[in-house]
């Protein structure tokens, strides 16, 4: 499993443009003492690495490099374990590509 | 509150959304179209390739301005494993037409161009604007949409959901369900720019020809998925996407994968010494046929993505979206012209006329291919791409072994590994669920 952390996801997203809603984050962990299967999936699966686990073992999100293709939303909404909603208009990632 | 009443608010603008704006617009009705990213495009993700008659059935000179990329001349398929592709490769001069058939895009610059057009027929386009929640009456007909602006409720006739995969509104209002994670691919990619020259070059290409790399294989991991390399004028798209479910089962990553394929011997060299400037990923909606929602009610319709018309299996979206735009916008102006009410019942012209389309026709042919390819992963994008790997090795490299010998040897490794009732088993329900 080299080859998994070799990648580093914070380097592909400096190559995004982002309007960061400062204080207002668009997706949200609910609170837990142990994370579920569907919250652990999330660590591997989010392709902007958005969740990671803190020192007590729980499961934390940073939005700020989200590229909003709710897969997130797909695994962790029917759980409960997330609330998922658009970021403010014009506010998020800004595709110059797309 | 924005006091003005319109004809037709439309949700989104992507590829669906500005097909319907557009044709409405065109018949004189008064459209509002609301986008949430800066401008239209900027939250969209695609491959991306254009198909040209859907878009001339809208827009028939699109040509002449249209940010196209290149047209393609070339199709490749890649049966990959981790060391060799075993490729189907067809090529034509008749691709070099005076109007191609299809066209490499990027989707930012071409849904701006778009939206250029949505504008110019007389819609007003509102950028920056995220739609939060359906407006409706007492009766539970939709009358209109609230956003995030201090406007407060905007009323329309009807709304046209085009709002994509992920698409939030209809799902929290329960007009459909919410994608499963078998039901959609997530993937990634990633722009790499290199000089146009080098991209001829790597690709044996002249002017704007263009090729799409289409590449299954162990490259998924075993999972459901597929990988893509599309030539752009002075850029390569690249990705590779599975179905979320997979990934879930599986704890590959994305990242990891997408990387992997860069760096598979028959990838690397095609994009060696290239800079990247993008990475972005996407939903695809992969349930097919079984997957489409109700597509119409009392003051609405869905449409492209959000609906869930997608062709997994010939890699067609945007066609089905700009379709499914086209027609919905089509069933509204009829409706409208009659001076009837949009409700079910007088929307449901909609349904009938894509049934009748391309759109509904090729995704009912195809409605047990999802399954198949789902619960068959393993052999379908790890067994058997290995064991087509092993059996050209074997078929070419030249040794002194007699070819009956070779032969034999190729065919034991097959049934070795899915044994006679399996490989007959595979053969019979892929051709079934072909049909």
């Amino acid at each position: 499993m080299n080859v998994e952390t070799s990648v580093r996801v914070e380097d592909k997203l400096f190559y995004n443009r982002y309007l960061v809603d400062v204080g207002r984050p668009h997706v949200k962990v609910r609170a837990h003492t142990k994370p579920s299967p569907q919250l652990l999936a999330l660590l591997k699966v989010c392709p902007a690495r958005c969740y990671e686990l803190n020192d007590k073992g729980q499961v934390e999100v940073t939005v700020d490099g989200c590229i909003e293709c709710g897969t997130c939303r797909v695994i962790g909404e029917p759980t409960g374990d997330i609330e998922w909603s658009y970021p403010r208009g014009g506010y998020g990632v800004l595709f110059k590509f797309g | 509150m924005i006091e003005e009443k319109f004809d037709a608010i439309v949700v989104g603008a992507g590829m669906s959304g500005n097909a319907a704006a557009l044709t409405m617009a065109k018949r004189g009705m008064k459209v509002l179209q609301l986008e949430r990213g800066e401008y239209a495009g900027s939250k969209n993700v695609q491959g991306a390739i254009l198909y040209a008659d859907m878009l001339e059935k809208l827009i028939p000179d699109f040509r002449d301005d249209a940010p196209l990329e290149r047209h393609l001349v070339e199709q490749r398929f890649w049966i990959m494993d981790d060391r060799s592709h075993f490729g189907v490769h067809y090529r034509s001069e008749d691709f070099n037409e005076e109007r191609p058939n299809r066209y490499t895009i990027i989707r930012a610059q071409f849904d701006k161009w778009f939206s250029s057009k949505v504008r110019e027929a007389g819609a007003t386009v509102l950028c920056e604007t995220t739609v939060t929640e359906l407006a409706r009456d007492a009766n539970g007909k939709v009358i209109g949409v609230h956003t995030d602006r201090s406007d407060g409720e905007i009323q329309a006739d009807v709304v046209v959901l085009a709002e994509g995969v992920n698409g939030l509104l209809g799902t929290r209002a329960r007009l459909r369900e919410r994608p499963k994670p078998d039901k959609v691919a997530l993937a990634v990619k990633e722009m790499h720019f290199l000089p146009r020259e080098t991209i001829e070059a790597h690709f044996n290409l002249k002017g704007d020809e263009g090729v799409v790399v289409e590449a299954a294989g162990t490259i998924s991991r075993g999972m459901t998925g597929m990988g893509f390399i599309y030539a752009n004028k002075e850029c390569i798209s690249i990705g590779i996407g599975c179905i979320v479910a997979d990934f879930q089962r599986t704890g590959e990553t994305p990242y990891g994968l997408l990387d992997c394929f860069k760096r598979h011997p028959s990838v690397a060299p095609l994009i060696e010494g290239s800079e990247v400037k993008e990475y972005s990923a996407h939903l695809i909606p992969e349930g097919g046929y079984k997957a489409i929602p109700q597509l119409y009610g009392d003051g609405w319709v869905v449409v492209g993505d959000a609906a869930q018309l997608n062709n997994a299996i010939h890699r067609e979206g945007s066609n089905l979206a700009m379709t499914s735009g086209r027609i919905a916008a089509e069933a509204i102006v009829q409706v409208k012209s009659r001076c009837q009410p949009m409700t079910a019942a007088n929307l449901s012209v909609y349904k009938k006329m894509l049934d009748d389309s391309f759109v509904i026709k090729d995704l009912k042919k195809h409605k047990d291919m999802p399954m198949l390819m789902h619960t068959n992963s393993q052999n379908f994008f790890l067994t058997y791409p290995q064991l087509v790997s092993k059996a050209m090795q074997n078929y070419v490299r030249v040794d002194g072994t007699p070819k009956a010998e070779k032969e034999k040897v190729t065919m034991k490794s097959f049934v070795n590994a899915r044994s006679w009732t399996g490989l007959f088993g595979d053969a019979f329900r892929l051709a079934r669920a072909w049909r």
